[in-house]
């Protein structure tokens, strides 16, 4: 088992034809996952990648029944893109773009809350179930299979954890790039609720950073649902007041949303914190260890 | 992006969010000449920055003479201003704004921003005017009123009526208090703002709703829609680093330490200044190269990064994943070449291809090149790196 995306998944790529999309739809098909078409309004009746092209989401559901949605639409265009999967009926939609803006996000957000559509991103990774499915950007072969689940809301940090998780000897269930954006899709609770379920996932390694307060959230939810190990890591403890730091989320406004607050919520929650991503791997391996025992 | 207090003042009138006359002046002359066209009475000479708590800072003051008018813009223009939000270098004034004075009744604070815990926009009000709100939220939470404004409404009378009675307004200001939040919601909601903040918003004696000061910033994604926004940028408000480092799509955050980091991606980024700071040493800036970091945006980050005299060593940890790491390398190595770097460059490079990529760094016959085995590695090489040339300056 994983979650949200697997050997099933039938996905569409809304994007697909632009340069990024053709790339790594490339790369997404060339790991193994199921991609069954594309959608680019316009190229309706053609190929692209050995694919058929739709020029709605609605014709490439009809005609390939598809589940999942990867987006790589230019970021004017993402809530509209987002809100068009959701309307269709697309279960998981995955959007990599980066930049969309935030009033945009306001109301694509909350359609997708008012509907059974789960969100991942803007301006992430995106998912991978190692050997299975994926639907991001991330280099497959970083990602080897195993059980721990892996949540992040940045993308080279990600491959960075999943690196010292193989490096100790253990592995990924499913690693999901959740996104550094002011609203984002699914946040670190709706996922530790779906790795809380998966009998695949031993433990988990979340990676948080400055700005907003998903992570001081889900240690409140930890301390009273979740029962199986958790290391995480905050980016930005070095990171000055009030300046953004790369992803759109990432800034302490108003003296709210720093690393030492979020480590210390989760640290009372009972997660293990690391203090420098080189730790992540062996304080994984440490709880794996007392767990076997 | 940030504005200027008049700037943002300007598009309040534009939407009938009333503000009090005033102009602007880049020349000690101009403001006496502004302080006689707005009239007899009482001035305010305001310093016009992109910082905070300009008022207790003395930039803010007020005139009861067009002498005194121009006594306070000689002070003030040309000089730096230190705010609590300036940093200790301040910033320098090269404008300021001659406003008439208004009889103040009672001030409150208005704000608009996204709650990002909700998703939506929040308009935030308190009684205590004039105070910074994130004071007022730690010290007289009760003093806060919120209300959470449904896109799928907007909008509406209610959500203003419910901070007016919260905040026990007379009933006979009411209504004007609506006025003022809708046309300062319809600015927030056309100008893609992600920070409107009217403190103090007064009631004058004759019980109008004026919006003493205006602070407004705007989200750097939507940009590309407000072509009126982009065109009064202040280039001089900004980091000149963080400007050029911008039009080359580089993420770059000026920081006090002296070692350089260049990083792929901003998670990462974050996490390697973390780690330099945790072997002991001070990360010199943020800089995220991005997820594709080749040999031209690699040869500039060092180029921004050796501008600031500071930095006595550079960090360079790349995680390549679809980028290649001996391209990477090569990258590096064409960047060292053209930029002609004399400071001790330490690189990590992990991923694809990271073997071949530290081969080519090694034998490239470039001595001030050092390899590192991981990140932890990289840091307390560059922290080394950098503490040993701080007291070896030949």
């Amino acid at each position: 088992m994983s979650i949200l995306a697997d050997r099933n998944t039938k996905v569409i790529v809304q994007g697909m034809t632009g340069k990024e999309g053709t790339f790594h739809t490339s790369q997404c098909i060339e790991y193994g996952t199921n991609i069954v078409g594309g959608v680019t309004p316009g190229k309706g009746g053609t190929k692209h990648l050995d694919r058929p092209v739709f020029n709605t989401v609605r014709e490439a559901v009809d005609a390939t029944g598809a589940d999942a949605s990867l987006i790589f639409v230019p970021s004017s265009f993402v809530s509209d893109a987002i809100m068009e999967a959701t309307e269709e009926g697309i279960k998981i939609i995955v959007t990599i773009t980066e930049g969309a803006p935030i009033r945009d996000m306001i109301y694509a957000k909350s359609y997708v809350k008012s509907m059974q559509t789960k969100l991942i991103g803007p301006n992430c990774p995106g998912i991978i179930t190692p050997g299975e499915c994926k639907m991001g950007i991330m280099p497959g072969y970083v990602f080897k299979r195993g059980h721990i689940g892996l949540i992040s809301k940045s993308g080279t940090l990600t491959y960075e954890a999943s690196n010292q998780i193989v490096m100790a000897g253990l592995g990924i269930s499913t690693a999901v790039g959740i996104g550094g954006d002011p609203i984002i899709g699914m946040g670190f609770i709706e996922l530790l609720k779906e790795f809380q379920q998966d009998r695949d996932t031993d433990a988990v390694v979340m990676i948080g950073e400055i700005g907003g307060t998903l992570e001081v959230e889900a240690a409140h939810y930890i301390k009273n649902n979740f029962n199986k190990p958790i290391v995480a890591f905050i980016a930005g403890q070095t990171a000055p007041k009030g300046k953004r730091m790369g992803h759109a989320g990432a800034i302490i406004a108003g003296g709210k949303g720093t690393a030492k607050e979020k480590m210390d919520a989760l640290t009372e929650a009972g997660v293990s914190v690391a203090k420098t991503p080189s730790e992540i791997g062996e304080k994984i391996s440490e709880l794996i260890k007392k767990q076997n025992v | 992006m940030y504005i200027h207090e008049h700037q943002a003042k300007e598009i309040f009138k534009k939407y009938g969010v009333p503000t009090p006359r005033g102009f602007i002046a880049f020349k000690p002359e101009n403001a006496v000449k502004a302080a006689q066209q707005i009239g007899e009475g009482l001035w305010v000479v305001k310093a016009q920055i992109h910082a905070g708590g300009r008022g207790k800072a003395g930039g803010v003051k007020v005139a009861d003479s067009t002498e005194q008018v121009e006594q306070i813009a000689r002070d003030l223009l040309g000089k730096p201003l230190v705010t609590h939000q300036t940093g200790p270098k301040g910033k320098i004034v090269n404008r300021i704004y001659i406003e008439e004075g208004v009889d103040i009744e009672k001030e409150y604070y208005l704000g608009l921003l996204l709650d990002r815990k909700e998703e939506k926009t929040v308009m935030i009000a308190s009684t205590e005017g004039g105070m910074d709100i994130e004071e007022v939220a730690s010290k007289y939470p009760e003093k806060i009123v919120k209300v959470i404004i449904d896109p799928i409404i907007g909008f509406q009378g209610f959500h203003a009526r419910t901070i007016a009675f919260a905040l026990g307004m007379p009933r006979s200001d009411v209504n004007r208090f609506v006025s003022f939040a809708r046309a300062l919601y319809n600015v927030y909601n056309d100008y893609d703002v992600e920070l409107a903040e009217v403190n103090p918003l007064v009631k004058t004696k004759e019980g109008k709703f004026i919006a003493l000061d205006a602070k407004m910033s705007f989200d750097n994604n939507a940009l590309y829609r407000q072509p009126e926004i982009l065109a009064i940028r202040d280039l001089t408000e900004e980091d000149p680093a963080e400007i050029e480092a911008g039009t080359y799509n580089l993420n770059y955050v000026t920081l006090m330490g002296n070692v350089g980091c260049m990083v792929n991606g901003a998670g990462l980024a974050m996490a390697t200044m973390d780690t330099i700071k945790y072997v002991g040493g001070e990360p010199a800036n943020f800089l995220d190269v991005g997820g594709g970091a080749n040999a031209e945006n690699v040869a500039k980050g060092f180029e921004i990064i050796l501008k600031d005299k500071n930095v006595k060593a550079i960090f360079v940890n790349i995680f390549g994943g679809i980028v290649r790491c001996d391209r990477v390398a090569n990258g590096i190595l064409e960047a060292a070449r053209i930029t002609n770097i004399s400071i001790p460059v330490i690189v990590r490079l992990e991923g694809t291809n990271s073997k071949e990529g530290s081969k080519i760094l090694s034998g490239s016959g470039l001595t001030n090149i050092i390899t590192a085995s991981d990140l932890l590695d990289g840091a307390k090489k560059s922290v080394k790196a950098a503490g040993t040339l701080k007291g070896d300056s030949k």
